[in-house]
This record gives C-alpha cells, structure tokens and sequence, in this order.
C-alpha cells in the first residue's frame, strides 16, 4: 500500500534508564508502557509528560522533554512536538492553581466573560498570566465538555460549573 | 420514553458498581455470546439491523463498518473507542463515563469478538479526570470479575482493555488523528484511504466508534436490533443521547428517541430562561450551521430532518440561543475555536481558519468592510473539501450558516459599528 508505520527511534539507547527519573515516576511511565505493543514504547509519551510535569510543578522543561525522550528511546524532537502540540501541557512556569476558564459558546452566552472579568480583576492578571506570588494562573480553555453547567472552569483535576462571581471567590480563595 | 439504552441505570444508586449493573443484567449478554460461541457475524448483522449510526458526529452506520474488517485475517486488530468529546455543546460521553462505565466496556469486548480484535484502547480526553478515575475502577472491577482478560469466562477469547488519555487537542476527536495520538504522536489525521478498518493502530485492522455508539451495542444484543431500530424513525435508528445548553432552564443530557420533536427537547429541558424568547438553535455541536428559532421549532430530532433544514445532527449537541445573543460575536467565538485547534496540516484549514477568524473578529469590533461578507462566502467555499480532515469543513459550515440565516446582523455590525441586538 505504500502506507509505513513503525515506532521512531532514537539514534543511542539510554543504558540506565532508571536513573533518569524517581522510581515512582518510573513505575508510574513503565505502568503506561504496559498498556501497549512492546515495540511501542512511544505510545506513553503523553502520559510520561504528564506525570513529569505534574511532579515539576506542572510545567515542563527542555531538560524533563530530553529525559522523558530518553527513557521512552524516542528522539528528542518527537517529544518536543508532542509537548508544543498539546494544549494541558505547560513550557513555563505556571501558578500553583491553574485556572483553565472556558469561554467557548455555550459559557460564553452563559457569562463566562464575566467570570473572566472578575477573576481577572481579583487576581490582578490577564488571561495567560500568573499571579507574582506563583498562586493562580488563568488560562483560557476550549469546550471542556460540561456545558450543562456553564459557565465553568478546571482548577486542577476538577470541574467547577454553574459559576457565579460569589462562587468563584470562595473556590479561590478556599485554595491553598 | 427517555433513557432506555446508554442511561437506563441513571435512577439507581450509585450506577456505576458493576454489583449495580449486574443486578440489571449487565454482562448477561456477553455472558451468553461466549457460552453458545455466537458467530461473530451474527452480531454485525444485528448491529446492522438496529440502524446505529455512528454517535461521534458522522453518523456511519456502525455494523458497517465493523464488517470492513477482515476478521480471519491474521494479526492483531484493534478495537478503539473515542472518549474524546471535544464538539463545543457536547457533553453525553463524559455521562457514560461517569454513570454506566460497564456498559461501554460490555460493549468493547463484544466488539472486539466480533471483528476478532483482543485488544482495545479507550481514548479519553485529558481533561476528563473524573470519568477516566471511574472508567479506570470499573476496568479494575471487569478484570477481577473476568470479563477481561484471558479466556474469558472459559471460553477460550482473549480481551484486554485499556484506557489512554488524551491531553488538549480537539482534532483527537478525529478517528485518524486520535490513532495517531495513541501512537505517540502529534494528532494530524491521516489520508483515508486506507481506512482504519485497513490499516489503523499501529498499522493494523481497527474498529474505532464513539462513546455512546458502542454503549448501546449490549442493550441492542439484549433486546435485538429491530427493538433499537423502532425506537427511532426511518434512516435514524434508536434513542440518541443529546446535551442541550444555553439560555434554557434545565440543561443536561437527554436521551431520547430519534424523531422526538425539538420543541419536546426543549420542554424536557425547563424551556427557555427567564421566558425570554428563543432566537437560533445549533442543532448538533458547533460544527452544525445555525437554524433559526422558529424553523426548529417545527423539526424532529432526527438525521434526516435536521439535515433537510440544511444543518446536521452532528453528537447531538444542542445549543438554543435566545434573542439578546449576538450572532456576529457567537460566530466570532466558533471561528477563533477553529483557528485555535487546526493542526495546521493542510494550508486550506490552517490559514484559511485564521483568515475567517481575523474577518469576522474585525465585524465584530466595529472594523468591518462593505466587502468582508463576500469575503467569507469565498474563502468558505475555498476551505471546505480542501483538506485532509473534516476540521477545515467544520470551520466553513457555521459561517456559512450564519451568513444564510443572519446576514442582515453582520450587514447592520459593518455599517454602524455595532451590534443590532445591543449586545
């Protein structure tokens, strides 16, 4: 058929791949790579980003990129294109809150700009940014799938619908 | 009738245990297909015969494309299902997920039995944390009840199912690009052909369906294809999931017969808020141009209605609009959506998506040209069926809709500078 599809593989195989990250992380990317074909070991990589991220403050450096490479013998690059191409996953640092705010349509003819609105006049900050004392940052997001309760945000792992002004001011500031 | 297929357990307590969804017959089906060794075309017959159409959006007719696959062929084959909502309005899998997890896993293992594939992935968006944590503790449940594994219930199949989880990117939501996410890619769909019943995960034989399309699978085993199909109307087979949201009373996820009139929807949804009166509808996730009020009022939920109105069912996503939205700022939204998600493959899409966006975000705030709506007509026209996937169309279809129905709103923007709705 003149289709191809074989795994990329990096020119020199880590010897001691162990050493790249704690043997939680470890355990946790070998856990993924469980999951699929052996010779697919890059199939876990937006896994193995995540979970990297996550124990890095929730961003990810060109250093972390290289090892998750590494460990999952891809080339460097391939990584780097999944990292860029993916909207969850952060190349600067970012607040210890997120703050993922959808404004797609149904928020958006529901109120989310003034949530935005107000958040951004509470923290001080523009979509995008991050509060200087690390806390919060917002991000404006697509539709994250919860439009029955618009408007809504993601701090974290967790969904926060039916948003009001008054109900956002007691998420947030009941964050640590 | 309402919730008779994906969300028949909704009124138990806790649905979600597999003691609850055993206690309603759960698994029974699969329980009887590995005992009497069902032939497998059997199933995609049945499948057939129920008139299930793809749930996703595209509305293929779901025991069809199982019958691409080339069973005896040897060598794994796939079976993969796209949790990936992402259609702006829809928000129905996520509910399955959460509620009935083991019926989209009965579900996958009769696929996978009826195409021979002993191996399925079940791709949920990243940011779907708590339907994937459920998802993931009724895995664990089917596995220690022997649902998956080896030798299933003795009966000499093999199934093994596994959850991956996406991370932020709408095109996943394409069957091709999603294929290529599970590989460890970046999601940019494939040229089809070859299709993924061809050539799919790792280039081998794939089914991949939709959420809702194969939950319902165990309940059209269980109660045959002919009871599914009569739920619904001709060429619409069954009872759909819709997510209906917007300036309405009552928004949430209804599963309800294909044919059901809007206006039912809509009651069953609390109506309109503040009885403030309804303008346009999108009828089936953003993708599906806009259908004026009072024309929907008059149309059934169904594929055939909703496309003869010259939009499509899509997921089932419904938004209502009522009369103080603004249409151009609506569209303006949609367009940067589309900007912001193309993978920026095909040129068409990747800067025809900006251009639209630029276009119309510059009638919006006042910057409009007398030519501008000439404009869109164009580079619509030059976008759709130019690329690779159906993400470029997708783009075009609401902008065309919206210049059908409301282009006097987006003439008034460009020659007064605002908005005729005061919005």
């Amino acid at each position: 058929m003149g289709f191809k599809n074989a795994p990329m593989t990096s020119a020199k195989p880590v010897e001691d791949k162990a050493k790249l990250f704690s043997s939680e992380i470890c355990s946790e990317i070998d856990r993924w790579i469980g999951k699929f074909p052996e010779q697919w070991r890059q199939s876990a990589v937006m896994a193995a980003l995540q979970v990297v991220q996550d124990d890095n403050g929730g961003y990810l450096t060109q250093e972390l990129m290289d090892k998750v490479a590494a460990y999952l013998e891809m080339p460097p690059v391939s990584v780097y294109e999944v990292a860029t191409f993916y909207s969850m996953y952060e190349l600067k640092p970012v607040g210890r809150h997120k703050v993922c705010v959808c404004t797609n349509v149904s928020c958006m003819i529901n109120g989310s700009d003034r949530i935005v609105e107000h958040m951004e006049k509470k923290l001080g900050i523009k979509l995008g940014e991050t509060t200087g004392d690390g806390r919060y940052t917002l991000k404006e997001v697509e539709c994250l799938g919860a439009c029955g309760g618009a408007p809504m945000f993601q701090i974290g792992n967790k969904y926060y619908e039916n948003l009001t002004t008054e109900l956002v001011d007691s998420i947030l500031e009941g964050l640590e | 009738m309402a919730n008779e297929v994906c969300l028949r357990n909704l009124d138990q307590d806790r649905p979600w245990l597999l003691k609850r969804y055993q206690a309603a017959g759960g698994y029974e089906v699969l329980s009887r297909i590995l005992k009497e060794n069902t032939p497998p075309d059997e199933i995609i017959e049945e499948v057939k015969a129920s008139g299930l159409r793809g749930r996703g959006g595209a509305g293929f007719p779901t025991g069809l494309k199982w019958s691409f696959i080339a069973r005896n062929a040897p060598g794994q084959k796939y079976v993969v299902c796209n949790s990936d909502e992402g259609e702006p309005g829809t928000f129905k899998d996520r509910d399955i997920l959460r509620y009935n997890p083991h019926q989209l896993i009965e579900g996958m293992i009769i696929a996978g039995y009826a195409i021979g594939a002993t191996v399925g992935y079940n791709y949920i968006r990243g940011e779907f944390w708590e339907p994937y944590r459920r998802f993931e503790d009724a895995l664990e449940e089917a596995r220690a009840a022997g649902f998956l594994g080896k030798n299933l219930l003795g009966s000499g199949f093999d199934f093994q199912l596994h959850s991956h989880l996406g991370a932020g990117a709408y095109i996943c939501g394409e069957e091709t690009a999603l294929l290529e996410s599970i590989e460890g890619k970046k999601g940019q769909p494939r040229y089809k052909p070859p299709f993924p019943a061809h050539f799919g995960l790792y280039g081998r034989p794939t089914i991949i369906n939709n959420t809702e399309s194969l939950a319902s699978i165990p309940v059209i085993l269980e109660k045959g294809g002919s009871w599914f199909k009569k739920l619904g109307v001709e060429n619409s087979g069954g009872s759909k999931l819709f997510s209906i949201s917007g300036h309405i009373n009552n928004p949430g996820v209804f599963e309800i017969p294909l044919g059901t009139p809007f206006s039912e929807l809509l009651e069953m949804a609390g109506g309109m808020k503040e009885g403030s009166k309804m303008k346009a509808v999108i009828p089936g996730g953003s993708s599906a141009p806009v259908i004026p009020g009072d024309q929907m009022m008059d149309l059934t939920m169904d594929y055939d209605a909703i496309a003869k109105a010259g939009s499509m069912l899509g997921s089932g996503a419904v938004i209502v609009m009522d009369d103080s939205t603004c249409m151009v700022k609506v569209l303006e939204r949609m367009s940067y959506f589309y900007h912001e998600e193309s993978c920026g493959q095909c040129t068409p899409c990747r800067e025809g998506t900006g251009w639209l966006y630029r276009v119309v975000s510059r009638i919006e705030n006042g910057k409009g040209r007398p030519e501008d709506l000439a404009l869109l007509d164009d580079m619509t026209v030059k976008i759709a069926g130019r690329t690779i996937c159906a993400l470029g169309d997708a783009a075009a279809m609401p902008v065309q809709g919206m210049l059908k129905h409301y282009r006097d709103e987006f003439e008034y923007h460009i020659e007064h500078k605002r908005c005729m709705t005061g919005g």
